[in-house]
């Protein structure tokens, strides 16, 4: 039987317009060949850039932006979609492949009812009657785990949760009966816990509708828990091919052994050491809500030591560290810092308070000024704090550039010209220069590609060791949490609802929900999927 | 309460107070003015005695505070005064103009934003291409004209070359409603071709940035065609700023015509506005002023109501 999409020698190119150079054409995806039989799922895994998302939009014959098909063949049902003209690829978007893309919530239409959006293909191509195309889409609502089916689609796209988009996103997808869907990162965005009932719903709808796919993912333990076969690229071309289990039992590449092996530093715990910043009952609300977004929070970080605060979206992470760093001053409770009591308004804090507590950020883009150099940007605290100038203080910014091994070459370079890693080093080279007691990072890593973010980890224990600074990790992703920690405080609606050192908070018996929040974590084998759900039903039919 | 007329009823209070906030600046405006309204009336020749004499029987001894209020109560309760110059009453005047002005506005408008806005989806459809030069140069070419020499060429073009409307717009009371668009015609054109662009170039605009949107791509994935894609999708999300830029120009269809208005020899408000000034009547320049400012100050608040309706966010709250 032929395949449903073959695709043959794919090369796809842009225009990139670097800052005081002539335009010049690059080579976004070169010589790639895939093809998936109907039913089946192909993964394709990569870092960001490596031309996933451009290879899964090339299935539509869609180039983002100035993006160009300028060679190879796209098989479709048996015919090229590079030459058909722009009717018949209208044609064919949305009936016989349609798109979930990473954020439903950017990707719906804030203006517009679910229902609407979700059945208008159906309707614009004329596939089925409106009554007929709504019972379907109430249909697969349900088969998604939607709550309340029937009238779900009349709500607004703001009015219900990211993962519910997301799945309402797959019902769009699912609802022209195409014969092929691309997940362009669908769970990506998500919480750990939502990510695995959404995953395990577009599992479920993909097995259940026979439709085949294309699941486009940085991160490989998702992609083996829905894949058939995989695809590994970097940087625009192939590093390996083929079933999913020889690429996660067997991998033949160093690239792919890199990627199975990922997330597995190990770091040991450290010994009980005196606390450098010690949360004793903190209690905050945002003005002009009458609601507590930190509840009683007693936390004790060791001078030194990584102390990881983990939870979802909205568990009050990210308030604590405002709460710290006096952006938030607490309704109730002390934070005791380096032996003084630290004031709750950054107004009333000295300039040594400020100083010592230093924080790097989740997006390194946003936290830097685009129009200044490295050099500036390093340089900025050198100057505030310790008032150097001149030779002295680009001697020391390259100090820290050496510290975050960046080397030369880096100081004269804006933002811009960075790497993401890059950008998240001269973050934390920033943060270095005051001499900063405790660093706050609030997810350094999320926005990061897992071997980038590995890299970042590495640093970020080897500075502790030199500098001997502590570190309030902020993430939701466990196994950076495993990497780093040597306390874990888990945080659950502006509570803590688990704390202790790492191994204490890693040993059974769990509470409820960090139970649930380890057992969601993805894990690098086949079939862990269907075990995590039969663990889960079983659970609740015991409960 | 639903909170959208929460914020509703909130907008229209802040008008309120805006405009009485307006009503005191005009006053105190006029007040600065040197000389006063007996000394107007009278001219420079008066008499010291005399101009006490017609101060004390027009009340201008009283203190401002108390002319205010007295002032503002008989707007409140629709007197706005007598005309000095020819003691007819002001709101008499004032409300066959202002018909007028409103009739030749609205006709303006139901051609002009209709028109302004189909032409922004188009210019924003084929973005770069030559509809769009071709849609965005004309009415850049026909907004730099500055509106008599608009209006004078409109007037050549349509009653000597092609002889089909008259120069003059002369309206009267009892004319019929076909006559009256007739008359209008000229000076409708006119306007028509001078707030065109503004709106024309906010559409594509505001298109053109929610364009960028991913929901437009996810509309281009579904392969809708372009103008559906623009329509369905990116236009009830660009509403709010469009809107706001056609009250804007809404509100100089009714406030900022004079120039048109001499030029057709149209009896409006404008015109009545200009010669006052010339006259130095101030309680009619006071009573205009005020009814422009509160047109102007409805429009807006009208624009923020649509803007607030055509948000999803805030008619379907949580």
């Amino acid at each position: 039987m032929a395949d449903l999409l073959e695709i043959r020698n794919l090369r796809i190119e842009a225009t990139s317009y670097p800052p005081g150079e002539p335009p010049r054409d690059v080579v976004l995806v070169d010589n790639v060949s895939v093809s998936v039989a109907k039913g089946k799922v192909l993964g394709l895994i990569g870092e960001s850039g490596a031309g996933k998302s451009t290879i899964g939009l090339s299935a539509m014959a869609y180039g983002r932006g100035g993006v160009r098909l300028t060679g190879g063949q796209i098989i479709l049902n048996g015919r090229d979609i590079r030459g058909m003209g722009p009717a018949g690829l209208r044609a064919l978007r949305g009936r016989e492949v349609t798109y979930v893309a990473q954020s439903a919530a950017a990707a719906f239409n804030p203006a517009k009812r679910l229902m609407e959006q979700v059945i208008e293909t159906t309707l614009s191509h004329g596939l089925m009657a409106r009554a007929e195309a709504e019972a379907r889409a109430v249909m697969l609502f349900g088969k998604l785990g939607l709550p309340n089916p029937e009238t779900f689609g009349n709500r607004y796209p703001h009015q219900v949760s990211g993962g519910q988009l997301q799945r309402a996103m797959t019902a769009m997808a699912l609802c022209p009966k195409p014969d092929l869907v691309i997940f362009d990162e669908p769970t990506t965005a998500l919480d750990v816990t939502t990510q695995i009932d959404v995953l395990a719903a577009i599992k479920e709808a993909i097995h259940d509708t026979g439709v085949a796919a294309l699941y486009i993912t940085h991160d490989l333990a998702v992609v083996a828990q829905v894949a058939d076969d995989i695809l590994v690229l970097r940087q625009g071309k192939k590093v390996e091919y083929g079933p999913v289990r020889q690429i996660i039992t067997d991998p033949h590449e160093d690239y792919t052994r890199a990627l199975v092996s990922v997330r597995s530093i190990d770091h040991e715990e450290k010994a009980a050491a005196p606390a450098v910043l010690s949360v004793q009952n903190v209690t905050a609300r945002y003005k002009g809500t009458n609601f507590d977004v930190l509840k009683n929070v007693t936390v004790d970080l060791p001078a030194g030591q990584t102390l990881a605060v983990v939870g979802e979206s909205g568990s009050g992470k990210s308030t604590l560290a405002r709460a710290i760093t006096g952006l938030l001053p607490p309704s109730q409770g002390r934070i005791t810092f380096a032996g003084r009591a630290l004031s709750g308004a950054l107004q009333e804090r000295s300039k040594d308070d400020l100083r010592e507590l230093q924080m790097i950020y989740q997006m390194a883009d946003t936290a830097m000024n685009p129009r200044q150099t490295v050099g500036t940007i390093i340089g900025r605290p050198l100057e505030f704090y310790f008032g150097m100038g001149g030779e002295a203080k680009r001697r020391r910014v390259q100090e820290l550039l050496d510290q975050i091994e960046m080397g030369k070459g880096y100081i004269d370079r804006y933002p811009a010209e960075l790497s993401g890693g890059q950008k998240q080093r001269v973050c934390i080279a920033r943060a270095l220069a005051a001499k900063p007691k405790l660093i706050i990072c609030d997810e350094v890593t999320s926005a990061l590609d897992p071997l980038v973010a590995d890299g970042i980890l590495k640093l970020l224990l080897n500075l502790q060791a030199q500098e001997h600074v502590a570190y309030l990790f902020i993430t939701h992703d466990l196994a950076t949490v495993k990497a780093i920690a040597d306390k874990i405080a888990v945080m659950y609606r502006g509570q803590v609802v688990r704390y202790g050192s790492k191994t204490d908070v890693l040993t059974p018996p769990f509470d409820d929900y960090t139970d649930l929040l380890l057992s969601s974590v993805p894990e690098m084998r086949l079939g862990w999927l269907e075990e995590m759900l039969a663990h889960r039903k079983m659970e609740s039919a015991g409960n | 309460m639903h909170p959208i007329l929460k914020l509703v009823a909130q907008r229209i209070a802040l008008g309120l107070l805006l405009l009485l906030a307006v009503s005191l600046l005009i006053f105190l405006g006029t007040e600065a003015l040197p000389g006063d309204v007996a000394q107007a009336i009278l001219g420079q020749s008066a008499t010291p005695e005399a101009l006490a004499n017609l101060r004390e029987s027009l009340g201008l001894n009283r203190p401002a505070y108390v002319r205010y209020f007295d002032w503002l109560g008989g707007i409140l309760t629709g007197d706005f005064g007598v005309a000095l110059t020819n003691g007819q009453d002001i709101g008499q005047a004032i409300g066959q103009r202002l018909g007028n002005t409103l009739f030749l506005a609205a006709c303006a408008a139901v051609i002009s934003v209709p028109l302004a806005i189909l032409l922004g989806l188009i210019a924003a459809r084929y973005n770069g291409r030559w509809p769009d030069k071709v849609i965005s140069g004309v009415t850049l070419s026909t907004i730099s004209l500055p509106e008599f020499v608009a209006a004078y060429f409109v007037i050549f073009l349509l009653t000597q070359v092609f002889p089909i409307f008259q120069p003059v717009a002369m309206v009267f009371p009892g004319m019929g409603f076909w006559e009256r668009l007739q008359a209008v015609a000229l000076p409708v054109i006119v306007l028509v071709l001078v707030v065109l662009a503004h709106m024309m170039r906010m559409t594509r605009a505001a298109i053109l940035n929610v364009m960028q949107s991913a929901y437009i791509e996810t509309a281009e994935l579904k392969g809708l065609s372009p103008m559906r894609v623009i329509w369905q999708h990116a236009f009830p999300n660009a509403i709010a700023p469009i809107v706001s830029v056609v009250v804007l120009n809404l509100a100089y269809l009714v406030v900022g015509v004079v120039v048109v208005e001499v030029v057709f020899g149209y009896n409006a408000l404008g015109q009545y506005l200009v010669d006052h000034v010339a006259k130095r009547d101030l309680p009619v320049v006071q009573a205009v002023g005020l009814i422009f400012a509160a047109v102007y100050i409805g429009l807006n608040i009208l624009a923020d109501v649509i803007g607030i309706v055509s948000n999803p966010r805030l008619r379907h709250p949580k």
